[in-house]
């Protein structure tokens, strides 16, 4: 077995026994408690914090996917960069008010919040059940992120293209998040981005150290684009322009909508903590910058992929030692499970109490034995996914998801600064958005840049999610008054501005 | 309640910074011999930080530090 092997089998049981280990790590009350398996007591401080959401919003996929689109296609890829970077003024005003009336009123989720402010159960079922959706094929591109290493890894771990190793790590994952709930991730996340920096620190090291400097790098990098079937250069065409500020946009507004984001957020124990964190989470994406540039490297190098998504793994193969690569492949795949099991804790969530609790007769006591099941199904279903779908219509199924949750901006973002909306005018305008942002994707092959014809000679090529949005808020705020004049009563307000200070 | 929304401006800085590729576009100058159009927006990562914790402090001065 190669020392590379070694080093990934070891350090991925580390983590495991951590992951069952953390079950009693920082205990605040009983672990049947939905704060306490759900948001680990909602008791973690500022450093914590910053590993668990750093680890969880910068997740092993897209260490994967950024490099790997440029590899592919150059500076469009850089678009990852503005995205992660006006997230945070974004989330600074949003998530810090979000963070209070959750806190105040002891919410779990954006849904729970949704039902309280509208007061309507529908609204939160729709909202509930469109994060739920968006987060399946996301844990399933971890997945995926994880098989390009172990195929990489060769051996057993490449057995049936890495699925029986990639079942085995996910079953790992799916117990100790059911028996430790968001405190094995916190836990792992300290460890996977600590292997995380140093891969990357010790990456551009190597790489410009053996390539000539970022001047030689790019400029290899530039005639590698040039000879490309579609070239490109270093520079963005000025076409590119909108849907380069519209991607970034679109998802950085999606971002912390997304039920994983939620989750790491109310796990947090002070607003301060969260606000804290907007400001130095973009350390996280100061390190995705030079991933994306490993792209590069990786062209200047002469890696020859035949998929794209391998340039990072084979980048590792060729300029580390043996070993240290297995510590840049462990990386990746531990950097996999923790967004996974975030992400399935936020999915379990919803479902345990925005869906599950509305179709039960009786409030039901046992939510957190119910999310924890549903946890587990979460798993197996993205499991499922990867290993009897190609991962092509996961990458696809992941646009969707995105341009779907971006749906829900208008009830529960704009929902945290007023309630003027109509609740009924919020799930039309849901229905236009998500009918639209769906339209496009297929239109557009489940890509970003979707051609808008306002009438002109040329038509304006933005985020097709975004135009979606656009026209959601656009019908919710027609319909407003149309349903106050017409629809009868509408629900109640159950939050008051004290909540949300 | 935080007074003083007027910082809120402040928070537009990043998105004015790095949403408009056409203001960064561009080859030259070069740094550590990378193009502008990358180490502008690899600066601007730390850029926003810096601007936020600008502005968590502006808004929370005087406040309380409890919680």
């Amino acid at each position: 077995m190669s020392a590379s092997a070694i080093i990934v089998i070891l350090l991925v049981l580390a983590v495991t026994v951590l992951g069952f280990f953390a079950a009693n790590w920082r205990r605040t009350g009983a672990l049947d408690h939905m704060h306490e398996w759900a948001l680990g007591g909602r008791n973690f401080g500022t450093i914590i914090s910053w590993f668990l959401i750093g680890g969880d919003l910068y997740t092993a996929y897209t260490f994967i996917a950024v490099p790997a689109l440029a590899y592919g296609a150059g500076p469009i890829a850089f678009f990852a960069l503005p995205y992660t970077i006006v997230a945070y003024p974004f989330g600074i005003l949003v998530l810090s008010r979000f963070w209070s009336v959750s806190r105040n009123r002891g919410y779990i989720t954006a849904a729970d919040f949704v039902r309280d402010r509208f007061g309507d159960r529908w609204l939160e079922i729709v909202v509930a059940i469109t994060g739920v959706v968006a987060i399946l094929p996301y844990i399933a591109l971890q997945l995926v992120g994880m098989q390009v290493v172990f195929q990489q890894l060769g051996g057993f771990f490449a057995v049936g293209d890495g699925k029986i190793a990639l079942a085995i790590a996910f079953l790992f994952l799916a117990a100790y998040t059911y028996t430790s709930g968001l405190r094995a991730p916190a836990l792992i996340a300290l460890i996977k981005d600590t292997l995380i920096y140093i891969t990357i620190i010790c990456a551009i090291v190597a790489v410009t150290h053996m390539l000539g400097g970022w001047s030689g790098i790019f400029s290899a990098a530039q005639s590698a684009l040039a000879a490309k079937p579609k070239p490109a250069t270093l520079l963005l065409p000025h076409g590119a322009y909108f849907v380069y500020g519209t991607l970034a946009f679109g998802s950085a507004l999606a971002l912390f909508i997304y039920p994983h984001s939620i989750t790491s957020i109310l796990s947090a124990k002070s607003r301060h903590v969260v606000e804290r964190n907007m400001a130095l989470l973009p350390i996280y994406s100061l390190l995705l910058g030079f991933l994306a540039l490993l792209g590069y490297a990786g062209l200047a190098a002469g890696i020859k992929a035949s998929n794209a998504q391998f340039v990072v793994p084979m980048l590792f193969a060729k300029i580390f030692p043996d070993w240290f690569a297995g510590v840049g492949y462990a990386a990746i795949i531990i950097g996999a499970l923790v967004p996974a099991a975030i992400m399935a804790i936020g999915g379990a969530n919803l479902f345990a109490s925005n869906i599950f609790q509305e179709f039960s007769a009786t409030r039901h006591p046992g939510q957190t034995s119910i999310a924890k099941m549903v946890t587990l199904a979460i798993c197996i279903v993205a499991l499922l996914f990867v290993v009897f779908i190609k991962p092509q219509y996961a990458i696809g199924f992941q646009f969707l998801g995105g341009a779907w949750i971006l749906q829900t901006f208008p009830a529960f973002v704009i929902g945290l600064y007023t309630n003027w909306f109509n609740p009924k005018a919020l799930l039309l305008g849901w229905i236009a958005g998500v009918g639209t942002g769906t339209y496009m994707a297929v239109q557009t092959n489940y890509t970003a840049a979707f051609p808008l014809h306002l009438g002109g000679a040329t038509p304006l090529v933005g985020y097709g999610p975004f135009y979606a949005l656009l026209l959601n808020l656009v019908v919710t705020a027609v319909a407003t008054p149309v349903f106050n004049a017409f629809a009868g009563a509408r629900g109640t307000d159950a939050t008051s501005t004290a909540d949300y200070a | 309640m935080r007074q003083n929304s007027w910082w809120n401006i402040l928070l537009l800085v990043p998105f004015v910074a790095t949403l408009f590729p056409g203001l960064y576009n561009q080859l030259e100058p070069h740094l550590f011999g990378m193009p502008f159009f990358y180490w502008y927006q690899l600066v601007w990562t730390i850029g926003s930080g810096i601007v936020l914790a600008i502005y968590i402090a502006l808004v929370n001065r005087g406040a309380s530090h409890e919680r």
